[in-house]
C-alpha cells in the first residue's frame, strides 16, 4: 500500500481522495451555510445594540443589515439608567452559590458512590441518574409551594437551594465517571500509610480529579445561568430578579419595545458565559459528552 | 496477598481491596451516610419530596396559600374536558416530534460535515457550540425581535427580494408561531447533538472505511453499515436527552408567545405554569405536570434500554 501504515488510524482516513472543488461544495459550503444560520442571530444582537434607534425603526432608508454611526446609547442605558447590573449581580451571586454548594454534595456523593462502596451504593448511583431526567419544569409547581411554606420565596436562597437538585445529580455522575479511572492503588497506599478518608480524598483522589471538577463547574455555571423556571416562579421582586428573567419584561413601555436595550441587555448576559466557554471548551465538551455517555 | 486473603472479612471485599480496606469495612456503610449525607438532604427534600407532593397537589384544590382538600380525581376530569389542555397535548408531541427529527438528522449531517479534514477544525467546533451555551431567554429575546410583526428582518428581506408585498406577522398567526418556535428550539438543539455525535463518530477508526471502500463499499453503504451501526449506542443517549428536553420545554414558548396567539403555542409546561401561577390554581397545575410523568417514562425507558444495548456491545453483562 502506498499510504504508509501509521496513517490507518490517523484521523484523516481516506479524506486525501477528495479533491478541492469537491470538498467545497460537499463540505464547506454546507457548513458555510449552517455556520451563518447558527450565528446570526447573535450578529442582529450585537448589530441592533449599537444601531441608532432612528435606523432601527426605518428601514427604507438605511439597510438594516449594517450600521451606520454606531451608538453607545443602548448599552448606556442598560447599564447606567436601569437596574441592569443588580440583576447580572443576582445572576453571579445565585450561579456561583449553588455551584458551590452543589460541587461539595457531589465531590462527597461520588466518591462514597464509586470508592467507599457502602452497601447499596449501586443502587444509590442508578437513582441519581434517575434523579438527572427529572426536569424543572414539572418540579416548579410543587416546589413553589415548599418555598412559600419554608418562607424563602422572593429570596435568592430559594435559588441557591434548588439549582443543586439538577446540578447535584449532573455533577455527580460526571465525577463517578472521573473518580472510576483513578487507580484503586494509590488510595491503597494512603490508606496502608494511615490516611483517613477524608485526608484521601482532599489529598489524593481531588488534586487528580481537578479536570473532572473544572468540567462539572464550568457546565453546572451555565445551567444556573441558563435556568429561567425555578427563577421566573419564586422570584417576585424586581430587585431580586436574575438577568433572563428580568430582561424579559423590562425595557418594554406598554406597546413601545426598546429593541435596543433589550438586545444590548440580551448581549450583556451571554458574553461572560461565552468569555467563560472560550476558555474552557474543552472541559465544556468533555462534560457535556461525558454526561451523555453514561 | 495471599496471607491477607485469609482473614474472613477480605472474601466480602474486592480481590485488589488489601487488609487495610478491610478494617475499614466496619465502618464503611457509616462513612457511606455522611458522605451522602449533603446532597441526600436537597435532593429528598426539594426533588423527591417535591415530585410526590405534585402528584398529591393534583388530587386537591390548592391555590397559592392554601394547602386546599383532597378532591380526587376533579382536575383531571376537568382539564381532560378543557379543549386548551388537549389541545397543548398535541402541540407538546408534535413539538417534540417534528423539532427532535429535524435536530437529530442536521446533527448527524453537521457531526459527520465536522469529522472530515477542515482547516481550523477546532475553533469551528468551538463557534457551533454558542447557541447551546448562550441563555436559551437571552437568544430567544433576539428570535422575538427577528420574528416581531412590523421589523422583522426576514419580512424585509423579502419584501426587497420581491417574494412578499407586506410584513408577515410570525408570532401573530397560529400555523406560523408553532412553525417559529420549533425553527429556534432546533436552532438552539442542533449544535448539542452534532457535537456529542462528533465525540461518538472520532472513536470509529478510518480504517474501517479504509477496509470497506478497498472492498467496494459505497459511501452511503459505508454510513449504513459502519457508522451507524457503531453510532447507535450513543444516538439512543442522545435522542433520549434531546427528546426529553424538548417535551419539557419552557423558557423558549414562554419568551416568544407566552403560548399565544389563542394558546396555539401552549406547551403542556407553559399551560401548567399559566394555570398554576397567574392562574394561582396549583391543583390543575400540577394536574398537568403530573399528566406529563408518562410521557417523561416512556423516554427514560427508552434509554434504559438504549443503555443495555451499549452493556451489551461492549461485551458485558445484558
Amino acid at each position: 500500500m502506498s499510504v504508509p501504515i501509521q496513517r490507518a488510524d490517523a484521523s484523516e482516513g481516506m479524506s486525501y481522495l477528495d479533491t478541492l472543488p469537491r470538498r467545497a461544495v460537499t463540505v464547506f459550503l454546507p457548513l458555510a451555510l449552517i455556520m451563518i444560520v447558527l450565528l446570526f442571530p447573535f450578529y442582529w444582537m450585537v448589530l441592533t445594540a449599537i444601531k441608532p434607534d432612528s435606523q432601527l425603526l426605518d428601514m427604507n432608508h438605511y439597510n438594516p443589515f449594517f450600521v451606520v454611526g454606531p451608538t453607545l446609547a443602548h448599552i448606556d442605558d442598560l447599564l447606567f439608567k436601569s437596574q441592569y447590573p443588580r440583576w447580572l449581580w443576582n445572576t453571579f451571586y445565585v450561579a456561583f452559590s449553588a455551584t458551590a454548594l452543589s460541587m461539595f454534595a457531589s465531590v462527597l456523593a461520588a466518591y462514597a458512590i464509586v470508592r467507599l462502596r457502602f452497601r447499596g451504593a449501586n443502587w444509590v448511583g442508578g437513582a441519581i441518574f434517575l434523579a438527572y431526567l427529572v426536569p424543572p419544569s414539572i418540579l416548579f409547581i410543587p416546589l413553589a409551594s415548599v418555598v412559600v411554606r419554608f418562607g424563602l420565596f422572593n429570596s435568592p436562597l430559594a435559588l441557591i437551594l434548588t439549582y443543586p437538585t439538577f446540578l447535584i445529580p449532573f455533577s455527580t455522575w460526571l465525577l463517578m465517571g472521573y473518580f472510576k479511572t483513578i487507580p484503586f492503588e494509590l488510595e491503597e497506599c494512603a490508606l496502608m500509610d494511615g490516611a483517613s478518608r477524608w485526608q484521601i480524598l482532599t489529598g489524593v483522589i481531588l488534586p487528580l480529579a481537578v479536570p473532572g471538577l473544572i468540567s462539572a463547574g464550568i457546565f453546572s455555571l451555565t445551567l444556573c445561568w441558563n435556568e429561567f423556571v425555578y427563577a421566573l416562579t419564586f422570584i417576585s421582586s424586581d430587585n431580586n430578579k436574575t438577568a433572563p428573567v428580568a430582561l424579559v419584561n423590562a425595557f418594554v413601555d406598554g406597546d413601545v419595545y426598546h429593541w435596543g436595550t433589550l438586545m444590548a441587555g440580551a448581549l450583556c448576559g451571554s458574553l461572560p458565559l461565552v468569555i467563560l466557554y472560550s476558555f474552557f471548551v474543552e472541559y465544556y465538551v468533555s462534560a457535556m459528552t461525558g454526561a451523555v455517555k453514561e | 496477598m495471599t496471607s491477607l486473603a485469609q482473614s474472613p472479612s477480605a472474601k466480602s471485599a474486592s480481590v485488589r481491596a488489601p487488609g487495610a480496606a478491610a478494617r475499614l469495612m466496619a465502618h464503611r456503610d457509616w462513612l457511606g451516610f455522611w458522605f451522602m449525607l449533603p446532597a441526600a438532604l436537597i435532593l429528598i427534600s426539594l426533588l423527591v419530596y417535591p415530585l410526590g407532593l405534585g402528584v398529591w397537589l393534583s388530587f386537591t384544590n390548592a391555590t397559592i396559600g392554601d394547602p386546599g382538600k383532597f378532591v380526587g380525581l376533579d382536575n383531571y376530569s376537568w382539564i381532560l374536558g378543557d379543549a386548551t389542555f388537549l389541545h397543548s397535548i398535541v402541540f407538546t408531541l408534535a413539538y417534540t416530534l417534528i423539532a427532535s427529527s429535524i435536530k437529530f438528522a442536521l446533527g448527524l449531517y453537521l457531526a459527520l460535515l465536522l469529522n472530515k479534514r477542515l482547516p481550523f477544525k477546532a475553533l469551528v467546533r468551538s463557534i457551533i457550540l454558542i447557541p447551546f451555551v448562550v441563555p436559551t431567554v437571552l437568544s430567544a429575546i433576539a428570535f422575538w425581535w427577528i420574528f416581531d410583526a412590523q421589523f422583522s428582518i426576514i419580512s424585509w428581506s423579502l419584501i426587497k427580494l420581491g417574494l412578499i408585498s407586506h410584513n408577515i406577522d410570525f408570532l401573530g398567526d397560529p400555523m406560523l408561531a408553532r412553525a417559529c418556535v420549533i425553527f429556534a428550539n432546533i436552532w438552539r438543539g442542533v449544535p448539542f447533538v452534532a457535537i456529542t455525535l462528533l465525540a461518538g463518530l472520532q472513536t470509529v477508526s478510518p480504517s474501517l472505511y479504509e477496509a470497506a471502500t478497498i472492498d467496494g463499499a459505497t459511501p452511503w453503504q459505508n454510513f449504513r453499515f459502519i457508522t451507524y451501526p457503531l453510532l447507535t449506542p450513543i444516538i439512543a443517549v442522545v435522542m433520549t436527552f434531546s427528546v426529553l428536553f424538548t417535551f419539557t420545554d419552557f423558557q423558549l414558548i414562554w419568551v416568544m408567545t407566552r403560548g399565544g396567539p389563542v394558546n396555539s403555542t401552549h406547551l403542556m409546561t407553559t399551560l401548567s405554569y399559566q394555570r398554576a401561577i397567574i392562574g394561582g390554581s396549583l391543583g390543575e397545575g400540577a394536574a398537568i405536570s403530573t399528566s406529563m410523568i408518562p410521557f417523561l417514562l416512556a423516554a427514560i425507558l427508552f434509554s434504559w434500554f438504549g443503555l443495555q444495548r451499549r452493556k451489551w456491545q461492549q461485551g458485558g453483562q445484558a
